[in-house]
């Protein structure tokens, strides 16, 4: 074993149908991981809505690492790290409100909110001290896509356009679920812990295999369709849309049903208010395909997981423990809406979730499962022979086969190895 | 019809009686008994992020009317909740017992409880406050709310999927 599990030996831990067990469990591995994609690559942090007007601040994190996300009083939005300068104290323990600055309780250093200094106390004993210098350290680059705040920690990169790619047009289509074309992240995060590695998590976002099995006890007491969503014979595609963002792509069976709001198990005549806002910002015609369509199933590579009626955040912790941050996704100008997505939303996800305390449940014994080290590998192979490319060049599967995994686990070797010579 | 407040004379006897009732229920996975000691207009209420705030507006662990009480009973009784399967086995210790009030035909209850679960997970602590709406239904008591307030619930917490 000691051989394959030197961690900068990717191409043999990662292979097209087989990844190697130690990845969800070697600590040196999260190590790495946390220095080449967390720290790396753009990261969703949070959106616009949570931080409204001038001087608002939220925390958030980028992997286990905490931010303030604030906006200054220009309107501008900084992600700051929660440390203070002198000695390293935490300068914010308020989760959210609304400061034109932050001291430090330790010395009393004060930070304006974009992150500069403001002044210390007893300024004579720091003759000749460049305050420029001291400003609390800011996440190099920021960058907003349709209301959704992302953070890199690395001053040169792909910019957010080109890491999005595709991804970008689920968000694009997410908002116009909107009349407004806005969504809005305002009914506050439940936090479930789980023992177990990110990236299980990340994987089963978009496995189209799992549902009829690990949600059976809800979708048989419940009058549900998802369930025959993601069966064999399901017209709904699974799609690797490039750097590692994938989605279970359901228009196709919503389309066959070609009821408006089926998606979201209800009818026309249950959210009159929404859909004559939804036909006079659009149309009548363009409202019916959006309304038909729905929303996305889309994971954004690492951390942003849209899912239909709920928005979740990936915070990888340490190598065997992860939180998912979850809320429901409300739309600007839907409130009758925004009250049934906010009741599904609670009744499906959370630590007490009908559908996510199981998947939660399947996470963690994976992760006790792989503690055993033999077989050593775990097969991703699942529908790679009839794995093809769609129109647009993408590559496409059965909903039910591995296909996102592999495009996920061939992104992250290709972050993984780079700037390694192999 | 509502009663004025003074005929809701419960004495805190049956009260005490009543919540150790349901403690022995839960801990003990009786589902269909648990189920039987709501009201037609019962809540089950686990808020999330700190306070208790308006459950119409913002998240909770569970926000459950009465017919999802049911569809949560009926779920865990398909026998194939898996983060219930096997059962967590559970022990908890209420205390703090208090009538603090009363509302309309119901009393309002608040105590205290620490309840332990063993799982293949490993072991977890879940210390709460719970408040409860009691009133009595053709003579016996039932809930129209309980609230359990997670002492730790602002912030990460492990999958809670049994009865708490």
């Amino acid at each position: 074993m000691g051989a394959i599990e030197n961690t900068s030996n990717w191409t043999e831990l990662i292979r097209p149908e087989h990844v190697h067990g130690s990845v969800y469990t070697n600590q040196a591995i999260f190590q790495a991981e946390l220095e080449k994609i967390w720290y790396r690559t753009w990261v969703y942090v949070g959106h616009v809505s949570e931080i409204p007007e001038p001087n608002d601040f939220v925390l958030k994190s980028i992997g286990p690492q905490p931010v303030i996300m604030t906006r200054d009083d220009k309107g501008e939005i900084h992600l700051l790290q929660n440390r203070c300068t002198h000695r390293g104290a935490e300068v914010c323990q308020k989760t959210k409100g609304s400061a034109k600055s932050f001291t430090c309780p330790y010395h009393a250093w004060n930070f304006a909110n974009d992150g500069e200094l403001r002044g210390f106390p007893y300024p004579s004993g720091y003759e000749g001290v460049d305050k420029k210098k001291l400003a609390l350290a800011r996440v190099p680059r920021v960058d907003t896509y349709k209301g959704f705040i992302f953070g890199s920690m690395a001053a040169d990169g792909p910019t957010l356009i080109d890491h999005l790619g595709a991804a970008s047009e689920a968000l694009d289509r997410l908002v116009m679920t909107s009349p407004k074309g806005e969504v809005e992240i305002t009914a506050g995060f439940l936090q479930h812990k789980v023992q177990a590695n990110w990236k299980l998590v990340v994987e089963n976002e978009t496995d189209g295999y799992h549902p009829k099995f690990v949600h059976a006890s809800i979708f048989s007491v419940a009058d549900s369709k998802i369930g025959e969503l993601y069966g064999e014979e399901s017209t709904a595609v699974t799609r690797c849309l490039g750097n590692g963002h994938t989605e279970n792509d359901l228009r196709p069976e919503f389309r066959r049903r070609g009821t408006p709001l089926s998606w979201f198990g209800t009818s026309v005549d249950k959210l009159p208010d929404y859909v004559s806002r939804m036909q006079a910002a659009y149309g009548s015609a363009k409202a019916n395909e959006i309304m038909i369509d729905g929303t996305p199933h889309i994971m954004i590579f690492p951390n942003l997981f849209i899912a239909e009626i709920q928005m979740f955040v990936i915070q990888p912790i340490s190598v065997d423990e992860t939180v998912q941050h979850v809320t429901a996704l409300q739309f600007k100008g839907a409130s009758d809406l925004n009250r049934r997505m906010r009741q599904q939303t609670m009744g499906s996800v959370g630590s007490a979730g009908f559908l996510l305390a199981d998947d939660a449940e399947m996470y963690e014994r994976t992760q006790r499962g792989l503690n055993a080290r033999n077989p050593e590998w775990l097969f991703l192979g699942r529908g790679k022979h009839r794995e093809h490319q769609d129109e647009q060049g993408f590559l496409v599967g059965n909903v039910t086969d591995d296909i996102a995994s592999r495009g996920i686990w061939e992104h992250y070797l290709s972050l993984m190895k780079d700037g390694e010579t192999q | 019809m509502i009663e004025p407040v003074k005929h809701v004379e419960i004495a805190l006897s049956d009260v005490t009686q009543f919540i150790y009732h349901e403690a022995r229920l839960q801990d003990e996975h009786e589902y269909d008994a648990w189920e039987e000691l709501w009201a037609d207009d019962g809540i089950y209420w686990i808020p999330s992020g700190g306070g208790g705030g308006d459950p119409e507006s913002e998240m909770s662990l569970v926000y459950d009317n009465r017919s999802r009480i049911g569809l949560r009973i009926r779920q865990l009784n398909s026998g194939k909740r898996h983060s219930q399967s096997p059962r967590s086995r559970l022990c908890r210790v209420i205390s703090n017992i208090e009538i603090v009030g009363t509302e309309k035909d119901a009393i309002r209850v608040v105590a205290n409880a620490l309840v332990f679960e063993s799982n293949s997970r490993g072991e977890t602590l879940w210390p709460a406050r719970y408040e409860y709406l009691l009133r009595r239904v053709d003579g016996d008591l039932r809930m129209s709310l309980k609230k359990v307030l997670l002492v730790n619930n602002d912030k990460p917490l492990h999958t809670l999927s049994f009865l708490i």
